[in-house]
């Protein structure tokens, strides 16, 4: 008895999705429900691709629901508000992160930490409290819980905007909250793609030095020369890798690749912090005898919540931190997936939603 | 040229040594350095008997030089102080512990965390600065720079109170350093050996939840009825690890032996925290995931520095916090060594140093 996706909610929508795990996208019409009390709505304008977005259309961790509308860097303009909106007016630059919707009455929510709620419920992929699926932000229109909306400055370009909503978060809230986000510290940056470029800006921003730490010599003058980093470590390089020992506090891993995080542990000072932000599928190795001779740490950490995402925006808007992307319109979405899975991006693609999605079909 | 252990310095000294990788201890004359100006001699009354003791003997991490005198849980008195020694007089019970040298120089050491100096010098099986070997606890003196001294508060016993000297401050320092010392707050503790017992007992007394992980149902009751934990988990049993999953802040990692951490972090809440203390041969398999989506951690930590030992031993001073020993003659180390290997022990040998040790 249950309803298609075009007629669960009232008002329709149009996006691209993807209807089973070989992650091929196409258009497909769906619905979005009616702007509650709380609610705002807007039209999308643009919305980022993220790698995450690559592994759940082709359902790499399991938990994809086909058909899928990817999109969780998503921003727009607001047209509607429910009764009971404050936070914004129709016509402000808005958009929506990975998450919209939590319990809000545990102690995560309650400290303004949604994401870590047991009950927290993502953009895309999961299921809403009213018992139908999130659709992301490859589609025209968006509607989400006022707590749940980010405000844009007006001075900031929305397009290179966009990837801030995940990319941003994701290498900003660790910085904050593993204490590495002050002047001096020596932080390194594994991996040179959406959330490491991202992640040389935001740790420059900070005052700190930043190394990026590279297994490609190509990307060397990118880091130096145009993304500001103060030294590039070819981690394939036996020497550079042992004139560092011990010189890093922290080390923000961006690769999702399997790896071996040994020679990073090494590079860390003693009570140094190796924060891992991609998420390899199997379990890497981890040598116990240095974490404890030095004190040091592995942790994990994943996008943030409403106010530190907010706060981040801020932030971003005031030091002119964006993305470097490339736009493309939403019929080259299966190229630019083919693309980003090798690496091919400098380093977020984004669609032009309003410009290429019609409103409708 | 090198002068033998017996030579090699001016006071005679007497010990138990391993003198090859079987870690069979006996009887060995060795020697002392003059008590510097900066020194104290202590006459060694107590030593506890730690893991690390045993994979030294046995040269589990390949940096052993034999022979080797082991103990880093020294308590005895004062006998002798070098002219510039400040906060010591002869008489004065004092300790010692896993360290007895650093470069006093670097970040470490200028920030009171000597035992994370590049030049680290351990209390035995280390160089020291004059080039000749440490020999540990297991003797009847030994001569000690002032700053690797320990005061040993009067009203903690000796004997019990000398694992603390290792067992307490790795677990200790960890627990203050990583923040696992909210009161009301649920820590796990995965191992009910030396240092998981001290643990709990550390756990208990800043108000925190505790809960022992363990492989052995039969420790369930010593681990609530005898020292206090609120509950107890069976590590082996699936239905109760699903249970528990997502309830735990803290856990402190004590298991030596290679283990799978991936069901201790599923253990772990939000932000949880794990830090691991054990120094397995071989490394652990870390599951990334957890750590990203439950933004949580693992680390590790290694003894403490002095102030920070010192401030312990005051702390279980204060609150009464000794360790559960088994104190023993010196001849009968090599059985309780085998005993440890099985983790016969409830829960630290100690040796009745001045009161066994005859040559």
């Amino acid at each position: 008895m249950a309803k298609t996706p075009e007629e669960e909610h009232p008002i329709k929508a149009v996006g691209w999705a993807a209807r089973d795990s070989s992650g091929v996208l196409s258009p497909f019409k769906f619905s979005r429900r009616a702007t509650g009390e709380k609610d705002v709505r807007f039209r999308v304008l643009y919305c980022g691709i993220c790698h995450s977005d690559l592994h759940m259309v082709k359902n790499e961790w399991g938990t994809s629901i086909y058909p899928l509308v990817p999109g969780h860097e998503i921003v727009g303009e607001v047209t509607e508000l429910g009764s009971r909106v404050n936070k914004v007016k129709v016509g402000d630059k808005v958009g929506v992160g990975c998450v919209v919707g939590a319990c809000h009455s545990c102690e995560n929510c309650n400290n303004d930490l949604e994401v870590y709620c047991p009950k927290m419920i993502l953009s895309y992929g999961a299921c809403y409290y009213d018992g139908t699926v999130t659709y992301g932000g490859y589609s025209d229109t968006m509607v989400a819980d006022e707590r749940y909306i980010l405000r844009f400055p007006e001075n900031m370009p929305l397009d290179a905007a966009a990837p801030l909503l995940c990319a941003g978060i994701t290498v900003y809230s660790p910085l904050k909250y593993y204490g590495l986000a002050e002047p001096g510290k020596h932080i390194g940056v594994v991996g040179l793609g959406g959330l490491g470029h991202v992640g040389v800006k935001f740790a420059k921003a900070f005052g700190a030095k930043v190394t990026v730490i590279s297994t490609s010599s190509s990307k060397k003058d990118e880091a130096l020369e145009h993304l500001g980093a103060d030294s590039f470590l070819l981690s394939s390089n036996q020497e550079q890798l042992e004139a560092s020992l011990g010189t890093f506090d922290g080390i923000l891993d961006t690769v999702s690749a399997m790896h071996s995080i040994l020679p990073l542990i090494g590079l860390l000072k003693s009570h140094g912090k190796l924060v891992m932000l991609g998420a390899p599928e199997k379990p890497l190795e981890l040598p116990v005898f240095p974490l404890l001779m030095g004190r040091k740490m592995v942790a994990g950490s994943a996008t943030g919540g409403m106010k530190e995402i907010q706060e981040m925006i801020d932030f971003a808007a005031k030091h002119n931190i964006t993305a470097d992307i490339e736009v493309i319109p939403i019929d080259y979405v299966n190229k630019a997936m083919e693309r980003l899975a090798k690496g091919d991006v400098r380093y977020r693609f984004v669609i032009d939603i309003g410009n290429s999605l019609a409103s409708s079909n | 040229m090198a002068k033998s252990p017996e030579e090699e310095h001016p006071q005679k000294a007497f010990g138990w040594a391993a003198r090859d990788s079987s870690g069979v201890l006996s009887p060995f004359h060795f020697s002392r350095r003059e008590n510097g100006e900066e020194d104290v001699t202590i006459k060694i009354l107590y030593c506890g008997v730690c893991h690390s003791d045993l994979h030294i003997v046995k040269n589990d991490w390949g940096f052993t030089r034999f022979p080797v005198v082991p103990g880093h849980e020294i308590v005895g008195v004062v006998t002798k102080t070098g002219k510039n020694v400040k906060k010591f007089k002869v008489g004065d019970r004092v300790g010692v512990g896993v360290l007895v040298g650093s470069c006093k120089k670097c970040d470490s050491c200028q920030q009171d965390l000597e035992n994370y100096c590049p030049q680290v010098i351990f209390t035995y099986n280390s160089l020291y600065h004059d080039g000749t070997i440490t020999y540990g606890g297991y003797s009847d003196a030994v001569v000690v720079e002032e700053r690797y001294v320990l005061r040993f508060p009067d009203n903690l016993p000796p004997d019990a109170g000398a694992p603390l000297l290792c067992a307490g401050i790795t677990v200790y320092s960890p627990m203050k350093y990583y923040g696992m010392t909210e009161p009301g707050k649920h820590l796990g503790v995965a191992g009910l050996g030396g240092l998981g017992h001290v643990a709990v007992k550390f756990g208990k007394a800043f108000g925190l939840r505790v809960t022992v992980i363990s492989t052995s149902p039969k420790k369930e009751d010593e681990a609530i009825n005898r020292l206090g934990a609120d509950a107890f988990l069976v590590s082996s049993d699936p239905a109760k690890m699903k249970v528990a999953m997502g309830t735990m802040d803290y856990i402190i990692d004590t298991v030596s032996a290679v283990h799978a951490l991936a069901p201790l972090l599923g253990l772990l809440k939000l932000n949880g925290k794990l830090v691991t203390l054990g120094l397995p041969d071989k490394p652990l398999e870390l599951p990334i995931f957890p750590l990203v989506l439950g933004r949580k951690l693992v680390g590790g930590s290694d003894v403490g520095g002095m102030k920070e030992t010192q401030e312990m031993l005051d702390f279980c001073a204060e609150h009464g916090i000794t360790a559960d020993i088994e104190l023993i003659r010196m001849e009968n180390v090599n059985m309780a060594m085998e005993r440890l290997a099985k983790s016969d022990v409830r829960y630290r040998f100690v040796i009745d140093v001045a009161n066994s040790l005859s040559q």
